[in-house]
C-alpha cells in the first residue's frame, strides 16, 4: 500500500485537468490575483518539440506512417496522425474503461497541458436561447438553470478573449457574437454557398477560434492551414499556449504534471479538504491541501473522480446527493458524405491553405418545420479544397499507369466532403459508472460505460444523408456512397467518437435532479465546482467548446467573488 | 537562406518561446520569420545526399520488381518524373525493414507474381516483356476480377498502389506534380479571380 504523502501547505484552489475549461478556471483566477494550482495527468507541453508545424512528409523517414507502419495496420497510436498536435488517444496505455455489452462507445482522453485544445477543430458556436430551455421548447430534456441572457457577457468575454471570425447574421439558431473579421471562401467554398443558395439553406462565414488579427499578444494567423498541428505563433487558440502559458508569468500559478486524480477528500462538515492523486513518474500517491477544489477533467473523467470519492458521508460518490452523476451522458451525432465535383476538376493550382478547416458553414436552418420526423438539428461542416497530400492521399483508387496519375491530378481539390454535427437528446441508457471490477494502473477504478443512440437520432443522420447528397448534386457533383438507408442508427458515428462528451455532472436548481447548482457549484459541497462540460443539461448541435469557456468562465468568477466574501 | 544568420533550431526556439510566455501586448512574431522557419526547413531536408541505395529488406531481384512495378503504377510522363524518380521503392523497402507485415506482404507480392509469370511465360516477372506485364495488371488493379486464382495478387496490388501512390504524393516530385502550392506563411489569404471564374463558368451557376 502507499504511504501517502500529505502537504501541510494549505493551497487556495486546485484546479484538475488544464483543457478549456481549466485553462479558462486558471485564467480568470490569477488574473483576479487568486493563487492556483493545478493537476494535470499529463505533461507540460513544448509547442517547439510536440508541434509538427510545417513539415512536410518527406521530411519525416517514414512520411506519417509511422516508424514501423503502424498506420497501415490500424496500430497507430496517433489518434489524428502522426503530425496532428499532441492529441490524446482513444486507448490510453494502462488505463482501459469498459462498454457494456449492449453498447458502443469510444472514449478519447488527451494527457498534457492544454488537453484537447492543442487539436480540435476550433469551431465557436454560441448555444441559442432554445438550448438552454429545451423542455420549454419542444418537451425534451431539461431546462438550464442558466438562460442566454445570463450566458451572453460570458459568451462575450470568451470571444474576445480566445478571439473567433465571424459575421452578424441574426439568425437565432446561430447568434452573434463579438467577431474577428472572417476569411473569404476558398473556391470549392463558394459553390458549395451557391448551392446552399438554391436550396435555400444559410450557408455563413465560419466561426473559428483563429486569428485573423493580433490579439492579446498573439500574432496574426499565417494562413499555412495547419492548426490541427499545433500553432507556433499561438495564432489558434488552445488553452495551453493563450491561457496557461500566460498565468505561469503572474508568479499565481503552480503546475502539477504527471498528476492523476485519484479522490477529493473530505472532512466531516462535508467540504473538500484535500485532493489525492497519484505522482506517475514515482507511482507514490500525494496529497494537497486546498480550500476549493474545481474539477474541469472532462465530461466523463470529472464524473469518475466524484464516483471515486466515496467516504462514509458520501457513499455513493462525492456531490451525488441526487444520484446523477455519471448520467445524462451525451455525445454530438455525426454523419460524413463527400462527393466528386466536376466543375472543380483541374481546376488552377493556388494556395487555398486559410485557417486549418472550413471557412463557410451551414447553421441548422429547421428551427420552425413542425412537420420534419426529428427534433432539434444539426450544422453542417464543409472540407474540400488542395490540401498538403499526406499518406493515404490515393488509397481507394483503381487501376496503374497514365491514366491513374492523370485521374488524381485532374481530381485534386475537385472533391467536397460535409460533416453533419447533430444534438443527442439525452437518454436514460447512455451513462457511465463505475465499473466494479476493473481498476487502471494506479488502482483507480475505471468507467463503464452504456450508451446507445434513440430513433431522434438515427432520424437526423437520414436527414444529413439527404441534404449533404442534395448540396453535392447542386453543385453538379456526385455523392460517393448511397448505402445509407439500410444502416439505421449505425450510420451514425459511435459515441464518443465525435469528442463532444457532456451532461455527466449537471445543473439543476433542484438538489434531487442535479449535483450542481447554477454556478456549476456542487448543492452538497460549497467548495467544489465543475468547469468542463459535465454541467451541461445538454448537447446543441453547436460543438461544446466555446460554451466550456463561457460556462467555466463564469464559474470562476462565482468562485472568485465567494471567496472574497469568505463563503468559499 | 545561408546569409540568414538563425539556424533553424533557433528560429523555432525563438518562435516558441515567444508564443508560449510572451506576456499579453507583446508582438509575438511575423509572418515573415514563420516563413523563414518553413524555408529553413525545405532546405535542411533538400540537403540530404544522394547516391546509389542498397536495399535494407528486399534483395535484389525483389528490389528490381518494386522497381518496376513504381514505374507501371506512376510512370514518368509528359508532365512530371514518376515513383521511381520520386524513390517510392527506396521508401517501401525502408519502410519494410522496420515492419516484418509489410515486408511479408511485399515479398509474398513479388513471388506471386513471379510465380504467375513463370506459370504463363516461363519468366520472372521483371524478365517478362512490358505487354506481359501490363496484361497481368490489367487483372489484379481492379477488384471487380476477383477470382480464386487472381484474389491474391489483386490484394497485393492494392497494397503496392497504396504504398507507390504514398511514396509519391508525399514526395517533393509528387507534391509538385500535383501542384499544391500551400504549407507557407502568408500575410492574407486569397483566392485567385481565375480559378474563381474557372469552376463557377463549370458550374451549374454560370
Amino acid at each position: 500500500m502507499f504511504q501517502i504523502q500529505r502537504s501541510p501547505e494549505v493551497h487556495d484552489v486546485v484546479v484538475i485537468g488544464s483543457g478549456a475549461g481549466g485553462g479558462t478556471v486558471v485564467k480568470v483566477l490569477t488574473d483576479l490575483g487568486i493563487n492556483v494550482t493545478l493537476l494535470e495527468a499529463g505533461p507540460m507541453l513544448n509547442p517547439v518539440k510536440d508541434f509538427k508545424e510545417h513539415v512536410w512528409p518527406y521530411q519525416v523517414d517514414h512520411r506519417g506512417v509511422g516508424p514501423h507502419a503502424e498506420e497501415y495496420f490500424g496500430k497507430s497510436p496517433w489518434a489524428f496522425g502522426y503530425f496532428a498536435a499532441p492529441n490524446g488517444y482513444w486507448n490510453v496505455p494502462g488505463e482501459p474503461y469498459t462498454v457494456a455489452p449492449d453498447s458502443r462507445f469510444r472514449w478519447f482522453r488527451s494527457r498534457i497541458i492544454g488537453g484537447r485544445t492543442n487539436h480540435y477543430g476550433r469551431i465557436s458556436l454560441r448555444f441559442s436561447d432554445y438550448d438552454f430551455k429545451p423542455y420549454s421548447f419542444d418537451g425534451l430534456g431539461t431546462d438550464w438553470p442558466v438562460s442566454y441572457e445570463e450566458m451572453s457577457p460570458y459568451y462575450d468575454k470568451a470571444e474576445e478573449f480566445i478571439g473567433v471570425t465571424g459575421t452578424h447574421e441574426g439568425l437565432r439558431t446561430a447568434p452573434d457574437g463579438k467577431f474577428l473579421p472572417p476569411i473569404a471562401p476558398r473556391v470549392h467554398e463558394t459553390l458549395i454557398q451557391k448551392a446552399c443558395q438554391k436550396l435555400n439553406l444559410p450557408c455563413i462565414p465560419s466561426r473559428m477560434a483563429m486569428l485573423t488579427k493580433p490579439l492579446h499578444g498573439r500574432a496574426a494567423c499565417h494562413y499555412c492551414g495547419q492548426c490541427g498541428r499545433g500553432c507556433q505563433t499561438a495564432s489558434a487558440f488552445t488553452s495551453s499556449q493563450a491561457m496557461i502559458f500566460p498565468a505561469m508569468k503572474t508568479g499565481k500559478l503552480r503546475i502539477i504534471t504527471g498528476a492523476m486524480a485519484r479522490e477529493l477528500v473530505t472532512d466531516d462538515s462535508g467540504r473538500v479538504t484535500a485532493v489525492s492523486y497519484v505522482e506517475k513518474a514515482t507511482r507514490t500517491e500525494k496529497q494537497i491541501r486546498c480550500r476549493a477544489a474545481v474539477v474541469a477533467a472532462s465530461a466523463c473523467e470529472s464524473a469518475r473522480l466524484l464516483l471515486n470519492s466515496k467516504s462514509s458521508r458520501f457513499p455513493n460518490g462525492l456531490a451525488n446527493g441526487s444520484g446523477m452523476v455519471g448520467r445524462n451522458l451525451t455525445d454530438t451525432t455525426g454523419y460524413d458524405l463527400s462527393g466528386f465535383v466536376p466543375a472543380l476538376a483541374g481546376l488552377p493550382r493556388h494556395n487555398c491553405d486559410g485557417i486549418g478547416g472550413m471557412h463557410v458553414y451551414i447553421p441548422w436552418w429547421l428551427l420552425d418545420d413542425r412537420k420534419k420526423d426529428f427534433p432539434r438539428g444539426y450544422h453542417i461542416e464543409v472540407g474540400g479544397g488542395f490540401d498538403m497530400p499526406q499518406i493515404g492521399f490515393a488509397h481507394g483508387e483503381e487501376g496503374y499507369g497514365s491514366a491513374l496519375k492523370s485521374k488524381i491530378r485532374e481530381q485534386y481539390g475537385a472533391w467536397v466532403g460535409f460533416s453533419g454535427r447533430g444534438e443527442m437528446i439525452p437518454n436514460a441508457n447512455s451513462y457511465c459508472e463505475i465499473d466494479p471490477t476493473t481498476v487502471d494502473q494506479w488502482g483507480i477504478p475505471v468507467l463503464r460505460f452504456h450508451f446507445r443512440w434513440s430513433e431522434h437520432e438515427s432520424k437526423q443522420v437520414r436527414h444529413m444523408h439527404d441534404t449533404f447528397a442534395a448540396i453535392i448534386e447542386a453543385m453538379g457533383g456526385k455523392p460517393e456512397k448511397k448505402d445509407f438507408p439500410e444502416r439505421g442508427v449505425d450510420a451514425v458515428s459511435i459515441g464518443g467518437e465525435i469528442i463532444h462528451e457532456a451532461g455527466t455532472v449537471r445543473m439543476h436548481d433542484d438538489p434531487k435532479q442535479g449535483p450542481l447548482n447554477r454556478w456549476c457549484q456542487a448543492h452538497d459541497v460549497n467548495n467544489l465546482f465543475v468547469a468542463d462540460a459535465a454541467p451541461f443539461l445538454g448537447n446543441p448541435d453547436k460543438n461544446v467548446t466555446l460554451s466550456i469557456v463561457a460556462l467555466a468562465w463564469r464559474t470562476a468568477e462565482h468562485l472568485a467573488e465567494e471567496m472574497r466574501k469568505g463563503n468559499v | 537562406m545561408s546569409e540568414n544568420p538563425l539556424s533553424r533550431r533557433e528560429l523555432l526556439r525563438n518562435l516558441g518561446i515567444s508564443a508560449a510566455l510572451a506576456a499579453p501586448g507583446a508582438r509575438l512574431v511575423s509572418a515573415q520569420v514563420a516563413q523563414h522557419v518553413h524555408e529553413a526547413v525545405a532546405q535542411e531536408k533538400t540537403a540530404a545526399p544522394k547516391g546509389e541505395y542498397t536495399p535494407k529488406c528486399f534483395t535484389e531481384h525483389e528490389f528490381k520488381t518494386l522497381q518496376r512495378l513504381a514505374d507501371l503504377i506512376i510512370p514518368a510522363d509528359q508532365h512530371s518524373p514518376g515513383a521511381v524518380q520520386a524513390g517510392a521503392a527506396e521508401w517501401i523497402d525502408y519502410m519494410a525493414s522496420n515492419s516484418p507485415e509489410l515486408a511479408q506482404i511485399f515479398t509474398g507480392g513479388f513471388g506471386w507474381l513471379d510465380h504467375h509469370m513463370q506459370q504463363h511465360h516461363g519468366v520472372d516477372f521483371i524478365e517478362a516483356k512490358p505487354e506481359q506485364q501490363t496484361a497481368i495488371l490489367d487483372v489484379i488493379a481492379y477488384p471487380k476480377n476477383e477470382t480464386p486464382e487472381n484474389t491474391p495478387g489483386i490484394h497485393f496490388f492494392g497494397w503496392a498502389r497504396n504504398l507507390v501512390t504514398d511514396a509519391y504524393y508525399t514526395s517533393p516530385i509528387g507534391i509538385k506534380e500535383l501542384g499544391y502550392m500551400g504549407n507557407s506563411a502568408v500575410s492574407e489569404f486569397h483566392v485567385p479571380e481565375e480559378a474563381l471564374r474557372y469552376a463557377l463558368k463549370r458550374s451549374p451557376f454560370a
